[in-house]
């Protein structure tokens, strides 16, 4: 896919998420919609090799998606991929449904892991890449994204800690910085910063991007490869809630809609506007 | 009397019983797990010693994971592992793993049904003078709570060596629990010993004794006082406790009408509470449950902790007899 191919799919899932919270009534918007432009170089990009007819072939790449509340965009993504039909996103969060409001591996061919309690996937996706280091398994990388609330979990730095002793190369970590959490900016809820100098200190090879910039996003997932004797973080530098102008920068929608009495209007708005936009979400440090 | 197919050690009610720390049972079997499956690796929190794996380490280098004091980079290490078709044995002490990494056993090993061994070194207050920190008695209600996880309590060496082998094999996320002290060896290499089956290792008629891990044999030395008194005693080794077998132990509790239970663990969620489950549902029987009673640990030797907990063949014999008085 060209670059324009690229903007105008991360705009067709931006467009499904909204129809699935519509459809659900609950569910998180800023971090699925800032996601959008990773998830879809991911899948379409060039950067994952998967095989939605087979799952779980020995060589594929492993994706770890450590914070599990942005399930709308991993669905959203799986389902343009070709993991499952399109139409059963409109079955998120309800009884009976594969798409579980936090993604469930079991009930989902093509998941990698269950998530959702924040902090644990960074070192899962160290012991996969660990376990295929043992299997000498060459083909496959582990990709891990996260956002950069959860670096305030333990376990988070206890993943950091031991993909630098290991040296583990094969192990690509995607970093939502987004700046916002539930109770409102990472920065006075309780400050990650300075970030990048702390994934360094742990002995991490750090890039740090426009998280909205397709370019960026596949020459970084490409450099990561060339890094032999690290792990790599990419630092996704996002706007939360991109693409819907009343939800970016704005914490209140981590969750979903913050006027539960308005929240069918709100979210046809911002249906409106991503068709709207169309391939336009680029970035503005263009 | 003692069951004869149970081939117990000869020297059971000797003096000069054989004592090893049933820990030495898990290193052994955990190399042999390691020879028979290549998949099987080993992963350990700064304890590697301690929880008996450098002999693991020694002879599969590349299969030994040191995560360093980070139980819950342990077991979700071992998850990401267990994702790529190995066998993941996680130790530390109980306190520590399960104690700690609760939730990451729940979300990224039991839910994501991945195949991890966790092995909770130092369970119960015969850890003896490290303390009530240390000394585990929680363990067995928080992983007998957790779906799709198994619970194995062996009672000595062979069977921590038995156990370690089969767990290798049995495909289910499933936690063992060890002991730190030398205990009495009961049982041989040729004793049965099979996941979900409890063993009837000593036969009665007046009263049920279900017990695990070590105070097994405190249980078999007040079944034989008990039978000077021609009171005759029923003693269960219930060495898994989920799934529990419930078929010997209701049995038993059908025959004998009275049940006491054993552990080295609070009697709130632990083996107590899972027989008390069993027979309030099925067959109400008179029952006592020996165990912490809603209280922690503390320091001192196994001798002294084991009587002031009342776990001992003294005590255990005290409640059989109350137990054959209340039953009437």
């Amino acid at each position: 896919m060209t670059v324009k191919e690229l903007e105008l799919k991360a705009n067709q899932i931006r467009q499904l998420i909204i129809k699935m919270l519509i459809a659900a009534g609950s569910g998180h918007s800023a971090g699925p919609l800032d996601m959008a432009d990773v998830f879809t170089c991911l899948f379409f990009g060039g950067i994952l090799n998967y095989d939605p007819k087979n799952p779980d072939k020995p060589d594929r790449d492993r994706l770890v998606v450590s914070n599990g509340h942005i399930a709308p965009v991993i669905y959203a993504t799986m389902a343009e991929a070709g993991y499952f039909p399109v139409n059963e996103l409109m079955t998120l969060r309800q009884f009976g449904s594969r798409l579980q409001g936090h993604p469930e591996r079991v009930r989902l061919p093509g998941l990698e892991t269950t998530s959702g309690p924040l902090g644990s996937g960074l070192s899962q996706a160290a012991g996969m890449a660990l376990a295929l280091r043992i299997d000498s398994n060459k083909l496959s990388r582990v990709y891990c994204v996260t956002s950069d609330g959860e670096h305030q979990e333990g376990n988070c730095w206890e993943g950091i800690m031991l993909a630098g002793k290991y040296k583990l190369s094969n192990l690509t970590v995607i970093l939502d910085r987004n700046n916002i959490q539930i109770d409102g900016n990472t920065e006075d809820v309780m400050p990650l910063e300075p970030l990048a100098m702390k994934y360094q200190a742990f002995n991490w090879h750090v890039i740090e991007i426009d998280g909205h910039n397709i370019e960026e996003i596949i020459a970084a997932c490409d450099q990561a490869k060339a890094i032999f004797e690290k792990p790599t973080v990419i630092i996704a530098h996002t706007i939360a809630g991109k693409g819907v102008d009343f939800m970016e920068y704005d914490f209140r929608w981590h969750g979903y809609d913050p006027h539960p009495e308005t929240a069918r209007e709100d979210y046809k708005k911002a249906l409106a506007e991503l068709r709207t936009l169309r391939g336009q979400i680029r970035s503005e440090h263009e | 009397m003692i069951i004869e197919n149970q081939k117990l050690s000869r020297k059971l009610f000797a003096d000069d019983i054989e004592l090893v720390p049933n820990r030495k049972g898990f290193g052994e079997g955990l190399v042999e797990a390691g020879k028979n499956d290549e998949r099987v690796v080993a992963l350990c929190a700064d304890l590697t010693e301690s929880t008996q794996m450098e002999a693991f380490k020694k002879e599969f280098p590349n299969r030994f994971i040191e995560v360093g004091v980070a139980e819950q980079n342990l077991a979700t290490v071992a998850s990401g592992m267990a994702a790529v078709n190995k066998i993941p044995f996680i130790t530390s002490y109980a306190g520590f793993s399960p104690g700690r990494n609760w939730e990451q056993i729940r979300t990224t090993i039991t839910l994501n049904e991945r195949e991890v061994k966790i092995i909770g070194s130092h369970g119960g207050v015969s850890v003896g003078p490290d303390g009530a920190t240390h000394q585990m008695l929680e363990d067995i209600a928080m992983m007998r709570s957790m779906p799709n996880m198994i619970v194995v309590v062996p009672c000595d060496y062979f069977e921590a060596k038995k156990a370690t082998i089969a767990i290798a094999k049995n495909s289910r996320p499933t936690y063992l629990r060890l002991a730190r002290e030398k205990t009495a060896v009961i049982t041989t290499l040729d004793s049965p010993f099979e996941i979900g089956k409890a063993q009837v290792l000593f036969s009665g008629s007046d009263l049920t004794i279900v017990a695990c891990g070590p105070l097994v044999y405190e249980a078999l030395k007040a079944a034989k006082n008990l039978s000077k008194q021609n009171i005759s005693a029923e003693v269960i080794n219930s060495s898994t406790i989920k799934p529990l077998d419930k078929d010997t132990i209701l049995k038993s509790a059908k025959k004998t009408q009275a049940v006491l239970t054993v552990e080295e663990a609070q009697i709130n969620g632990g083996l107590g509470s899972a027989i008390a489950e069993v027979l309030s549902e099925n067959h109400p029987t008179a029952l006592i449950r020996i165990g912490a009673r809603d209280r922690f640990g503390q320091s001192g030797k196994i001798t002294e902790l084991w009587e002031e907990y009342e776990l001992n063949a003294k005590h255990i014999e005290k409640f059989a007899i109350e137990l054959i008085k209340r039953k009437g």
